[in-house]
């Protein structure tokens, strides 16, 4: 990444990414607490979503609106992070995607909340606070299904195994952007290893990192996603809704 | 009053609405202000004195003494309108991955958010009257209690979504409008909070509607679609027509019913009238026509016999609606049986700690 316009749509990408995968288990989740709970964050990733995107528009001076860049890119103009495009999986799987997310984004909008560019800063100021909260969820969950039942461990400690290669790629060093995520590190790390060991989980080895969502490189995940969400839009071109 | 609520162009429905709502609100202000007589006297006869707190327009609250058959139609009532709320979070989250800006995106979930609120709020309710939640989902998930049978229909394309907002949420509100001034409190007190929330959701779906009308030709025919189909069973949600309503007459006696389901349709048709002329869309009902005499429009009642075959279970989605639910709570169960082994233990070492 090298431009503002670059790290403002990654970090949009990553929250509109979150909010489609969140939005999946409307209506699905184990309890109808959980729904308004997940409706809840995925309305705060989409809020986040629509701040970041817009200000990427404007900073691009091409005309491009919030939608213009949600609906008529493809999958290779997205700069989400692979993480977030991962398939919600079961109950423990969103939990640890959320998890490690939320991990990630609170120290990062709270750092952006003090950088020099005012919008970002503005915008860092406000999710901030939403990522606190959707950090504490999580991470109960986490502790909930960790330190559970014996197939609810089983299946934690699995969740954690599979997203685990994925942190990676949120905390590559890029030191021109206004905030450089390699300085995100400490700050993750002891959230993660706190919650993790207090769920009675073990924190997977670091062997495999996949990367390259910042690139425009991603799973084969996300082309499914953007055909679904951006099917109506693409049919209709020009029309307002 | 409903007949008269024809929205102005720039404003949508639901004004009138909720003026209602709110005045059913001071209402029970009121009611709970005038000092209301204190339990039945020892030798007085608790039927005589239920029905005295009722004929005095006063709430009937959990700790009164009530009669089983007004306790049983509540729960029922009570039960199957938050039934309605969870599945009716179906058809709607079915466009929340395809809707297509993100502003309606953000709306839609938001709207959806809530009725899973209300599905709460409704469900703590009726444990008010002595059953607990989890009975009654076991009674939604075992199909011995219904839901509204609105939500058996599909969503077709995004203007269902409007649709839904405008015809199903609207005839929603008119039918629980008067329920805010129902004889039960904590009934009461719910739908206050729910109708507030509705006819929001109503003037959202109404506004996706408004746009569509005035968007592409492929958008406008979209609408006029969404809205031919979802007339009829949007009518056919106030019910059987009144003779053939079952519990109407006592639910009346009782004040749970203020109004008969065909005063309630009425009501609601005079309403739909005047918003469609201003969306620009047709209602599918060529009878349709203003009747002089009655002040009131002339209209086609919808196929009664449809309507039990749907909520006999065999409607459109019916069997989607269930499974769905039923998977829901299957693949759900590992994880409540986590957070309840994990509370536990918690609670342990509070007491080893204590």
């Amino acid at each position: 990444m090298n431009t503002l316009f670059d790290f403002t749509l990654a970090l949009g990408d990553d929250a509109l990414i979150a909010a489609q995968r969140l939005g999946e288990w409307t209506s699905r989740a184990p309890e109808m607490e959980e729904d308004v709970a997940l409706a809840n964050i995925a309305l705060d990733q989409l809020g986040a979503a629509r701040l970041l995107l817009t200000y990427a528009g404007e900073l691009e001076g091409a005309g491009r609106d919030e939608d213009a860049l949600a609906y008529l890119r493809d999958d290779r103009e997205f700069r989400n992070c692979l993480l977030v495009e991962l398939p919600n999986g079961d109950f423990a799987v969103t939990m640890a995607k959320l998890f490690f997310l939320a991990a990630y984004q609170l120290p990062l909008y709270t750092a952006l909340a003090g950088c020099a560019d005012e919008r970002l800063a503005a915008i860092g100021a406000k999710a901030r606070k939403e990522s606190a909260y959707h950090l504490d969820h999580a991470a109960l969950w986490v502790k909930r299904l960790g330190d559970g039942t014996e197939e609810s461990h089983r299946r934690m400690q699995a969740a954690v195994d599979q997203v685990w290669p994925y942190t990676h790629e949120l905390l590559t060093a890029d030191p021109a952007a206004p905030v450089d995520p390699a300085t995100l590190r400490a700050d993750f790390d002891a959230t993660v290893s706190a919650v993790l060991d207090e769920a009675t989980l073990t924190r997977p080895e670091t062997r495999w990192t996949p990367g390259g969502g910042r690139d425009g490189v991603h799973t084969e995940h996300l082309s499914y996603l953007l055909a679904e969400m951006q099917v109506l839009h693409r049919a209709h071109p020009g029309a307002r809704w | 009053m409903y007949g008269n609520d024809f929205a102005a162009p720039e404003d949508g429905p639901g004004g009138g609405l909720l003026g209602e709502v709110e005045a059913a609100e001071a209402a029970l202000r009121e009611a709970a202000a005038r000092a209301r007589r204190g339990g039945p006297a020892p030798d007085e006869d608790l039927d005589g004195y239920f029905t005295d707190v009722i004929d005095a327009d006063q709430k009937i609250e959990p700790r009164d003494w009530m009669p089983e058959a007004y306790r049983k139609t509540l729960i029922r009532q009570i039960a199957q309108h938050a039934h309605s709320e969870i599945i009716g979070m179906q058809p709607e989250g079915n466009w929340i991955s395809r809707a297509p800006s993100l502003k309606r995106k953000a709306i839609l979930l938001a709207k959806v958010q809530d009725e899973a609120g209300h599905g709460l709020y409704l469900y703590a309710a009726a444990e008010t009257l002595g059953v607990s939640r989890d009975e009654l989902v076991q009674l939604l998930l075992d199909g011995r209690q219904k839901y509204s049978s609105i939500f058996n229909y599909p969503t077709l394309t995004w203007a269902d979504v409007g649709a839904i907002g405008w015809l199903v949420d609207g005839a929603a509100i008119v039918n629980q409008v008067p329920l805010c001034r129902c004889s039960y409190g904590p009934y009461a007190r719910a739908m206050i909070r729910v109708c507030k929330e509705e006819s929001f959701h109503q003037r959202q779906g109404y506004e996706i509607l408004h746009t569509l009308a005035h968007g592409t030709p492929a958008q406008k025919a979209m609408a006029q679609d969404a809205v031919d189909r979802w007339w009829y069973p949007s009518l056919a949600m106030f019910g059987p027509p009144d003779g053939d309503s079952t519990h109407s007459a006592q639910s009346m006696a009782w004040k749970i019913k203020r109004f008969s389901n065909d005063d309630l349709r009425q009501r609601f048709v005079d309403m739909c009238v005047g918003q469609a002329e201003v969306l620009g869309l047709a209602l599918p009902d060529p009878e349709l026509r203003w009747n002089d005499e009655r002040q009131a429009y002339d209209y086609t009642q919808p196929d009664y016999d449809e309507l039990m075959r749907v909520i006999k279970g065999d409607g459109p989605c019916n069997r989607e609606r269930m499974a769905h639910r039923r998977r829901a709570h299957a693949e759900g169960a590992w994880v409540r049986e986590a957070a309840a082994a994990y509370a536990a233990k918690q609670k342990n070492k509070e007491k080893v700690a204590a």
